[in-house]
């Protein structure tokens, strides 16, 4: 089924009994040639690119819960490519570059809106350090530009400039940054794999490995077992848990994050606007809602919602920011587990298991890496080799000390 | 939350700050053979249960004494503090 727009009215003229299921709902078969753990975003685009771009088959996704239950369908749905070290810089600018062309390659609506980012400045070293981050970027092929502060008004007027203790003095901003549907990817790379023979098998938990000699031989699930020579993990949060089934023990800590919108509002906040030092990004959703957000919650945590400091945190700095967002009514406020690694930045590599990769520790920041983890995970799976943005989230690095520590707060996963 | 604190009773976990896994209070021996593999371990990685966990939380805003709180990471319960001090003198946090 090819979606456009001939086929929106033509489905208009026909009381839209044309429209099918955008996926198979299929039984699992006793042996698959790869198996991806976790049908969130990065699962479902790692499926997608490993049977469309490296033409391979015989694939299933597993997931646990329904597909998109987990941190696809509960982010902010910020993306961006405004990181400063080299092992991330060339990665999100990668995932950038995908995002502009994604609705055309999986023909599906995930309604991107490069809307802008722009990061506030208060201080003469935080610009600095701006512009630095930007000439960084720069470097890689992505967009940045250092704004005044009467720029940055001339964007958002509604700011408070004049904070006493974080007054406004510019920033740094990333047009071709912005926002997309989180659902729509998932449900866009979903059908696309699906399309190509992927079996996407829900209610579908793993719960152990099968390994002989040191390399994986398949998975055991809640549907039984499962054969395959390869096994990709990609579970996001419950990255330990499930590695711990194969006698791993990683260098990540699982902590809560939480979300907020309001009700719709007409359009008022032109793009994505975060104001670091006090702990607070917003941006408006296309039904009008606010989104906004700030800090994780700070200690390890499983239990997808957080607790009440942290909402009392993000509605200061809301105000301190805008004071208008105060009149504004919060809707709904929720939590998603995410693995906050011992860096910050994530992990695509093998394991000492031989056939069994893992696909992990990407802390608050895993949206926007969506497609470029999936493009660069199927890589490793479909070659053996990373790719070449990739090449610098092995698992390892902890102990060699190539540590990827873009705020340079050490091995101190809240602080990330 | 609330920290039943061993000497101040209830305290809300607003006045303390996170650090981690309470195994970091078995610092390995820096002189002894492995050392390098044993810190690289410890610095690095973690159980990171989802259930009962160990933990160290520091009363930066009250005694300035470190906990050990037992908490469960899938509901947030706590089900008990110690000092970190008495902990460590019992021999570590296993
Ligand atoms: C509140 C919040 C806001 C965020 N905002 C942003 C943002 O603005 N921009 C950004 O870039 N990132 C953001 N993130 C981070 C981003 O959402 C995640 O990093 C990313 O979604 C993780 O990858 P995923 O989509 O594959 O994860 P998930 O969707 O969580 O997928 C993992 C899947 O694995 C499944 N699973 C787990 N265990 C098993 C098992 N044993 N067997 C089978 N399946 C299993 C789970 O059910 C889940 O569906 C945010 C996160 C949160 C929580």
């Amino acid at each position: 089924m090819h979606f456009s727009g001939l086929r929106v009215i033509r489905e208009a003229l026909t009381g839209h009994k044309g429209w099918k299921p955008l996926w198979r709902n299929p039984e699992p078969q006793p042996a698959y040639d790869y198996i991806i753990v976790g049908g969130g975003g990065h699962g479902l685009a790692t499926a997608y690119y490993l049977a469309k771009t490296f033409g391979r088959a015989r694939i299933a996704v597993l997931e646990k819960s329904w597909l998109g239950s987990g941190n696809i369908g509960r982010n902010t749905t910020i993306i961006r490519s405004n990181y400063l070290l080299p092992g991330n810089e060339p990665f999100y600018e990668f995932s950038m570059k995908l995002w502009e062309g994604l609705e055309q390659e999986f023909n599906f609506n995930a309604m991107v809106s490069q809307r802008g980012i722009l990061n506030l400045c208060h201080t003469d070293a935080q610009r600095d350090a701006f512009r630095r981050r930007g000439n960084a970027m720069l470097l890689a092929g992505a967009d940045a530009e250092l704004l005044d502060r009467e720029q940055v008004r001339a964007m958002a007027p509604f700011l408070n400039f004049d904070n006493a203790r974080f007054p406004i003095k510019g920033g740094l901003l990333q047009r071709r940054a912005g926002t997309a549907r989180h659902d729509g990817v998932a449900w866009g790379y979903a059908r696309g794999a699906d399309m190509r023979g992927v079996d996407l098998i829900q209610n579908c938990e793993v719960t152990g490995f099968r390994i002989d000699g040191g390399r994986i031989s398949g998975v055991e699930t809640t549907r039984g077992y499962i054969a395959a020579g390869t096994v990709g993990v990609a579970v996001a949060g419950s990255s330990s848990r499930v590695m711990a089934m194969a006698g791993m023990r990683l260098p990540i800590e699982s902590h809560v994050l939480q979300a907020f919108v309001s009700e719709g509002l007409k359009p008022t906040i032109p793009g994505v606007i975060t104001f670091g030092a006090g702990h607070f990004y917003v941006s408006q959703s296309d039904k009008g809602g606010l989104v906004f957000g700030g800090d994780i919650d700070g200690y390890n945590s499983y239990a997808q919602r957080g607790n009440l400091p942290v909402i009392e945190d993000v509605a200061e700095g809301g105000m301190a920011l805008m004071p208008m967002i105060g009149r504004a009514r919060l809707l709904r406020v929720w939590g998603g587990i995410m693995d906050m690694s011992m860096d910050g930045s994530p992990i695509i590599d093998r394991t000492p298991v031989e056939g069994l990769y893992l696909n992990a520790g990407w802390c608050y920041g895993g949206f926007k890496a969506t497609p470029a983890s999936g493009y660069a995970f199927a890589h490793l799976l479909a070659t053996g080799r990373p790719h070449e943005t990739a090449s610098a989230y092995r698992l390892d690095r902890f102990t060699r000390g190539y540590v990827i520590d873009e705020k340079g707060v050490g091995a101190q996963p809240n602080l990330h | 939350m609330l920290i039943p604190h061993p000497l101040l009773g209830l305290r809300d976990a607003q006045e303390f700050t996170y650090l981690g896994d309470a195994v970091l209070l078995n610092r390995p021996d820096g002189m002894a053979e492995g050392a390098e593999a044993a810190f690289a371990e410890y610095v690095y990685l973690r159980d990171n249960p989802a259930g009962v966990h160990r933990e160290l939380w520091f009363h930066e805003q009250g005694d300035r004494s470190w906990l050990v709180v037992t908490r469960d990471t899938t509901t947030h319960e706590i089900l008990g503090a110690e000092l970190a001090r008495d902990v460590k003198l019992k021999g570590g946090a296993a």
